[in-house]
C-alpha cells in the first residue's frame, strides 16, 4: 500500500513540481467522504436509530431544560459597545497616527478624520444622553 | 496444530489459536465482526463526569503517571453526545440521579457504562442513607464494576481492560448481539423524579428486582 502511494507521489512530481499538492488535496477530499459513507451504510444497514425524547432534548448538562432555547437576549449591551469603541478602539488607532503623524498622504487624513468625527459624534450623544453618568 | 484440517479443499474455520499461529507468521485473517470490536474496544471515549472522590481517583487515572491513554480512553467528552462510557465515579445521591440517567439516555448507542467504587455499586458506607441511590444499577444497566473506596488508578484501568474485553467479545448477529445492533430493545432508561420521600420509581423494575428473602422455616 505505502509503495503504490510511494509510486504514484514519484509520478506526479515528475508531471509538475507542484502536482503533489493536487494529490494531497484529492485524497484530502476522497478520505472523509469514504469514512463517512462507511458510516452511513453502516447505519442504514446494521444499526437501528432508538431516537427519543430525553436523547432529543436539548443537553443542559443532565437538568431537565426549561423553556425554549431559541431565546433573546437583551440587545442594551450595545451602550457598551459604543464606549468602549470611543475610549479603547480609538486609542488602538491613534498610536499609530501619532508615529506616522508627518508623512502621511492626503486619503489617510481624510479617512482619519472620518474615523474621528464618527466616535466624536458616538461621544457627544453618548454624554447627551447622560450614559456617562454613574449613578 | 496437529489436528488442524490438511486438506486443502475442506480448510474449516479457523480456531483463534490457528489464526494467532498464522498472525506470528505475518499472515493477517480477520473478520468485519472482530475488525468491528477490535476498533471499538480501542476507542472508547468516556464522558467527563465525576461525582464523588472516586472522580479523583478517576482524574488521576487520566493523568501522566497512570496515563488511560495507553488504553484509549484519554478523550473525555464534555458532551454526552461524543462519549461511549459514563464511568459512574461515586455517591449517587437521590437528587442527583435523574440527572445521571438523563445524561445515561442522552449518550447514543452504543454505551457502557462502569460502576466506580462501593457507593455506585451499592451506595456504599453510605447505603443506611437516606438520600443515597443504593447502587447506579437501579436505573442504568451496568457493564463492569469496580470494588473499592475509592478504587485506585490501576483498578479503574484493569476495570477498563475488562470492558475492553467483553467489547472484543459481542457477536454482531443473533440473539447474544449487543444492544445498539438489534431493534427490539429501547437504548433509554427510566428517568427518576424526586417525589414527596423518594425517588419516583425508585428503581426501573426492567433492571432491578429487591431481593427476596426465602426464609424455610416460614414458609
Amino acid at each position: 500500500m505505502a509503495a503504490v502511494a510511494k509510486a504514484v507521489l514519484y509520478l506526479a512530481v515528475d508531471l509538475h513540481p507542484y502536482a503533489f499538492l493536487a494529490l494531497f488535496l484529492l485524497v484530502a477530499i476522497a478520505f472523509p467522504i469514504a469514512l463517512l459513507a462507511v458510516a452511513q451504510l453502516w447505519f442504514r444497514f446494521f444499526q437501528p436509530p432508538k431516537p427519543s425524547p430525553t436523547k432529543q432534548d436539548a443537553y443542559e448538562c443532565g437538568v431537565a431544560p426549561r423553556g425554549d432555547a431559541w431565546i433573546q437576549f437583551k440587545a442594551h449591551y450595545y451602550l457598551y459597545a459604543i464606549v468602549f469603541l470611543i475610549f479603547d478602539v480609538e486609542l488602538l488607532f491613534l498610536l499609530p497616527l501619532a508615529v506616522a503623524f508627518t508623512g502621511l498622504p492626503t486619503g489617510a487624513w481624510v479617512a482619519i478624520f472620518i474615523f474621528l468625527f464618527l466616535l466624536a459624534e458616538g461621544l457627544v450623544w453618548a454624554w447627551h444622553r447622560g450614559h456617562l453618568e454613574w449613578s | 496444530m496437529s489436528d488442524a484440517p490438511t486438506d486443502a479443499s475442506s480448510p474449516g474455520p479457523l480456531s483463534a489459536e490457528e489464526r494467532d499461529e498464522l498472525r506470528r507468521h505475518g499472515i493477517l485473517l480477520t473478520s468485519v465482526q472482530e475488525l468491528y470490536n477490535w476498533g471499538r474496544s480501542h476507542s472508547v471515549w468516556p464522558l467527563n463526569f465525576g461525582l464523588a472522590c472516586c472522580a479523583i481517583e478517576m482524574i488521576a487515572a487520566s493523568m501522566a503517571k497512570f496515563d488511560i491513554a495507553r488504553f484509549g480512553s484519554e478523550v473525555f467528552r464534555p458532551s454526552p453526545r461524543q462519549a461511549d462510557l459514563i464511568i459512574v465515579s461515586g455517591t449517587v445521591t437521590k437528587k442527583m440521579a435523574p440527572h445521571v440517567v438523563r445524561l445515561w439516555n442522552q449518550m447514543p448507542e452504543p454505551k457502557y457504562c462502569i460502576a466506580m467504587g462501593a457507593c455506585a455499586i451499592s451506595g456504599g458506607p453510605f447505603k443506611q442513607g437516606y438520600n443515597v441511590l443504593k447502587g447506579i444499577d437501579r436505573f442504568i444497566p451496568v457493564d463492569i464494576y469496580i470494588p473499592g473506596c475509592p478504587p485506585r488508578p490501576e483498578a479503574l484501568l484493569h476495570g477498563l481492560v475488562q470492558l475492553q474485553e467483553k467489547i472484543r467479545q459481542q457477536p454482531l448477529r443473533g440473539p447474544d448481539a449487543p444492544r445498539h445492533l438489534r431493534s427490539d430493545l429501547a437504548c433509554d432508561a427510566t428517568v427518576p423524579e424526586l417525589g414527596a420521600e423518594d425517588i419516583e420509581p425508585p428503581f426501573s423494575p426492567e433492571l432491578w428486582k429487591p431481593p427476596t428473602l426465602v426464609r424455610p422455616d416460614k414458609a
